[in-house]
């Protein structure tokens, strides 16, 4: 069994229950368990672009030293959360102005210099349990369901700081559904925005956005969009006025290792 | 007791106007060891030269010290005086009062001053330094051109024009590298294959030329005038000097399902295969990936077809040596691979192409027969769109910060092609600006957008998505109109980035030449020595040096040409002198100079040493090969125990320069 500590973020604890829900029985399915700490904040929601713009990123540093202090790699699952905590932390190594101020402000017992790992929760199904594994683990297989992998803008951007995958050409998420036994749908828009926050702003620009992303699944024949990130999944099933089903990734894993009925019950 | 002679020169103003050269002349002259101190408008004009002859004669001098400008601009010609005068050249030394001191001061007692104490630092070393004579070294009258494109090619007809040997080693089974490739060349539309085969026919035929197709070079020691070269012969399964390239083979070959990479994977080929048809030298070659007789042992059918026996499974990859005087560089360029760009769905869809493909799609010789159709359903596209520039002048990581030069003219080219042949054809292009500097070049564009009707629209496409229904949506911004696009394609044609090929850094590495950060090979000069590299005798001719197109690449593989013939009609060279020695036995033979050598000039030897108790001892130590030293002095700084000096650039008389100027 092997431990992380497991960042949920506030959104995963209200609009996205799923999300959070199917990633934990599937962990601790696959012999992970997710350790989360006592008094984790939101992440911020938004990674600050403004180099001199220290106070919103601070929550981020305290969920990685509180990784750190245990000694255990960050588990993320939210695309934004992800996003957020893991540019803070590339930033953290390798900005020293940054890092300087940063622990001026928190004054931790020990500074803070980006010791922590951070995985997504895809991350970790690559490169701790391993895909070749997981598909050895899979007692309900997907077969036969063609499901487009949506990444969105934020999961592998910026590429430097993500290190995740390609951001223009990437493999992880199809590699995921192939492992669960479904197939994958390649379709040119899955790397796109969904129009994220300018909902509140401009709703037809939204709906634009999440139109395209679906339409252009939907054209390549996927019969179902998978994603990692509540507010996409908000925009493509409320925005998009497609009909194309969209779920969290970690449900369809959940399925996949006979998991989901279980936890209905 | 050493008689030193300063002149101190004024250039003019350069000089003059920022040092006041009298009273430079006049300190100096107080210098020990100097007997005469002048100054003059210009030193290096002839009445100058003559004054510094007339001196070292008059006073007998044994020093001299030039006050004048950069060591890079005139130390040959003082020398050469000096040496008229019956003074070692190398007894000269020159003070830089120019541009280390006039061009960059304005206050003149400053300046005056630091040229007083340059040219102190000059008298003081000059009293140390020993009369050099540069030794001579044999040149080997043959060339080896290293990459069998246009560039290799043309550089080797050159050399065996003039009557010297020289050897094309080619990697793959054919010479003729991108060019063969090429449909038409811009900006006259003549067929590339018309002008370039030709060529390749005469290299073959050239008594003075040898051919090692399907060869790499494995190992390269030496120096200039006498370069020893291990060069791979790969295994080809086929005899050369059997196979009369007759073909039967390759059409009874039952493995068809190659990716044919002379038409960029758009067809398929068979596993024993010439590359096309005009191939030099015209001789089959066995895929060993795809050969079912090599991969199990089950086949046999090209050696049963085989009416002159040239086929022979056991052949193994050979080595052989040769020696040459001079060895040119054309190892050439590639397009970029394009997965890291799926913004351009090039990995999405077969319909996205590269401009490399789009020349074989109407290639008379080409998958289609000439005939351009979409490579998914052969279909005749309607809208083809370019993106300019994939990959090149990027600023990100992922792709090249240079312009590949050559993309505007080929897609001002493709476009005018396609139009003129499908003129039913609606051809976009999207460029970020249209550079076309050359003869004939701007009119060649102007030509594409006014008489062509070819939409030039200012702007990136920012994303191409393919459609189940087999279009192409490409969108797209109008820089000027200030618009987003949206354009239903049926093609899309991408300008990728150009490389430099990648055996060129390993290459590189074995000839002791120096690249760019982007792995292109550098000159010796940018301006003023083009061709030859850094190292002496290495030569660059084509794309390996940078972006070029056709008649760029002729023009300097014409010019590395002559450079290596200049070198070859030697029967020996001069070396320069000012090479480093080890000091025996100081020497600890610990390897700290070989490894910072950029050159190879340095190794170890077991030398036999009597020891003072009259015994004898064998000890490892440096040795430096002055014809292949190149007098960087690496060697002296990294040398923990002094054994390394420099020849004209001792350890003693940098010092004393130094104590000169801090006194």
């Amino acid at each position: 069994m092997e431990t992380f500590t497991y960042y949920p973020g506030c959104t995963l604890r209200t609009k996205a229950k799923d999300l959070d829900t199917y990633a934990r029985i599937s962990a601790e399915a696959l012999g992970i368990v997710l350790a989360e700490p006592d008094d984790w904040q939101c992440c911020g929601g938004a990674y600050t672009t403004a180099k001199d713009e220290i106070a919103t990123k601070l929550s981020a540093v305290r969920a990685l030293n509180a990784a750190k202090e245990l000694g255990r790699p960050l588990i993320t699952v939210c695309s934004a959360c992800h996003n957020v905590i893991k540019q803070t932390n590339y930033d953290i190594s390798h900005d020293e102005n940054m890092a300087a101020k940063v622990n001026n402000y928190l004054q931790l017992p020990e500074a803070y210099t980006g010791e922590t790992t951070v995985y997504h929760y895809l991350e970790m199904l690559r490169d701790v349990v391993g895909f070749d594994n997981l598909k050895e683990k899979v007692t309900n297989p997907l077969t036969g369901r063609k499901i487009a992998a949506y990444y969105g803008c934020l999961l592998l951007r910026p590429a430097k700081a993500l290190a995740m995958d390609d951001p223009e050409n990437p493999a992880i998420m199809e590699d995921f559904i192939k492992a669960i036994g479904a197939t994958p749908v390649i379709y040119a828009q899955r790397n796109e925005c969904c129009g994220g926050y300018i909902t509140l702003e401009d709703k037809a620009q939204a709906q634009k956005r999440s139109a395209a992303v679906m339409n252009s699944a939907a054209d390549m024949g996927a019969e179902m969009i998978v994603t990692a990130c509540p507010l996409c999944l908000y925009n493509l099933r409320k925005n998009s006025g497609s009909e194309l089903p969209v779920y969290y990734f970690t449900e369809l894993l959940a399925e996949a290792l006979g998991l989901k009925e279980a936890s209905n019950e | 007791m050493q008689r030193i002679g300063v002149f101190v020169c004024h250039c003019g103003t350069n000089i003059a106007a920022t040092v006041d050269v009298k009273t430079v002349a006049e300190t100096l002259g107080h210098e020990p060891g100097v007997v005469i101190s002048q100054d003059y408008q210009y030193m290096c004009s002839e009445s100058g030269q003559n004054l510094v002859k007339n001196a070292i004669k008059e006073h007998n001098l044994t020093g001299v010290v030039i006050c004048s400008c950069s060591p890079r601009m005139h130390e040959n010609t003082f020398r050469k005086a000096a040496a008229a005068a019956g003074l070692n050249p190398y007894l000269v030394e020159i003070a830089n009062i120019r541009e280390q001191c006039s061009w960059i001061h304005k206050d003149i007692a400053t300046a005056t001053e630091k040229a007083i104490i340059l040219g102190r630092a000059a008298v003081a070393k000059v009293h140390l330094n020993a009369p050099l004579t540069a030794g001579e070294s044999p040149v080997v009258k043959r060339a080896l051109v290293i990459g069998g494109g246009i560039a290799g090619i043309q550089t080797a007809l050159d050399i065996a024009e003039a009557g010297f040997d020289v050897d094309i080693v080619e990697k793959n089974p054919t010479i003729g590298g991108k060019m063969a490739q090429i449909d038409k060349t811009f900006p006259t539309l003549d067929c590339a294959a018309c002008i370039l085969t030709p060529k390749m026919v005469e290299a073959s035929q050239n008594e003075h030329i040898t051919i090692h197709s399907f060869s790499e070079v494995a190992e390269v020691k030496g120096f200039v005038g006498n370069f020893q070269v291990k060069i791979k012969k790969k295994a080809r399964f086929v005899d050369e000097t059997k196979c009369t390239g007759c073909g039967l083979c390759t059409e009874k070959c039952p493995m068809k399902k190659v990716p044919n990479e002379f038409n960029m994977g758009l067809d398929n080929r068979t596993a024993i295969y010439i590359p096309f048809a005009q191939a030099v030298p015209k001789v089959a070659t066995i895929d060993p990936n795809y050969c079912m007789m090599l991969k199990n042992g089950k086949c046999g059918v090209c050696s049963k077809v085989c009416s002159v026996g040239a086929i022979d499974y056991k052949q193994q990859d050979r080595f052989i040596e040769e020696k040459y005087g001079a060895i040119v560089v054309a190892t050439g360029f590639n397009p970029i691979k394009l997965d890291k760009y799926d913004e351009f769905a090039y990995n999405q869809c077969p319909d996205v192409v590269t401009s490399l493909e789009l020349e074989r799609l109407m290639n008379a010789a080409g998958p289609n027969g000439g005939t351009l159709l979409r490579p998914s359903d052969k279909t005749h596209p309607h809208t083809i769109v370019f993106v300019q520039c994939v990959g090149s002048r990027c600023d990100d990581s992922k792709g090249k910060p240079y312009c590949s030069k050559i993309c505007c003219m080929y897609t001002a080219k493709h476009a005018m092609l396609i139009r003129e042949k499908y003129p039913d054809t609606e051809v976009y292009v999207f460029y970020i600006d249209v550079r076309t500097p050359g003869k004939n070049f701007d009119e060649f564009y102007r030509r594409a957008v006014e008489q062509y009707n070819v939409h030039y629209i200012k702007g990136m496409v920012g994303k191409v998505t393919p459609k189940s229904d087999g279009k192409i949506d490409v969108q797209a911004s109008d820089l000027l109109a200030n618009e987003q696009l949206h354009i239903n394609a049926d093609m899309v044609v991408l300008a990728a980035a150009i490389e430099p090929d990648k055996t060129a850094r390993p290459l590189a590495t074995m000839l002791t030449t120096q690249m760019d950060t982007n792995d292109f090979f550098t000159e010796a000069h940018p301006k003023l020595r083009p061709v030859e590299s850094a190292t002496a005798g290495i030569f660059l001719s084509g794309a390996c040096q940078g972006p070029k197109d056709i008649p760029e690449t002729v023009a300097q593989a014409s010019a590395a040409a002559a450079k290596a013939i200049g070198l070859l009609c030697k029967n020996s060279i001069t070396c320069n002198p000012c090479v480093a020695h080890s000091d025996e036995l100081m020497c600890n033979g610990c390897s700290s100079c070989e490894k910072v050598c950029p050159y190879g000039a340095i190794t170890y030897i077991d030398k036999e040493f009597r020891m003072p108790d009259r015994t004898t001892k064998v000890r490892r130590v440096a040795s430096v090969n002055p014809a292949v030293c190149q007098g960087c002095g690496a060697c002296t700084v990294a040398c923990p125990s002094g054994a390394m000096d420099l020849n004209g650039f001792s350890n003693s008389q940098i010092m004393a320069e130094v104590d000169a100027i801090c006194k």
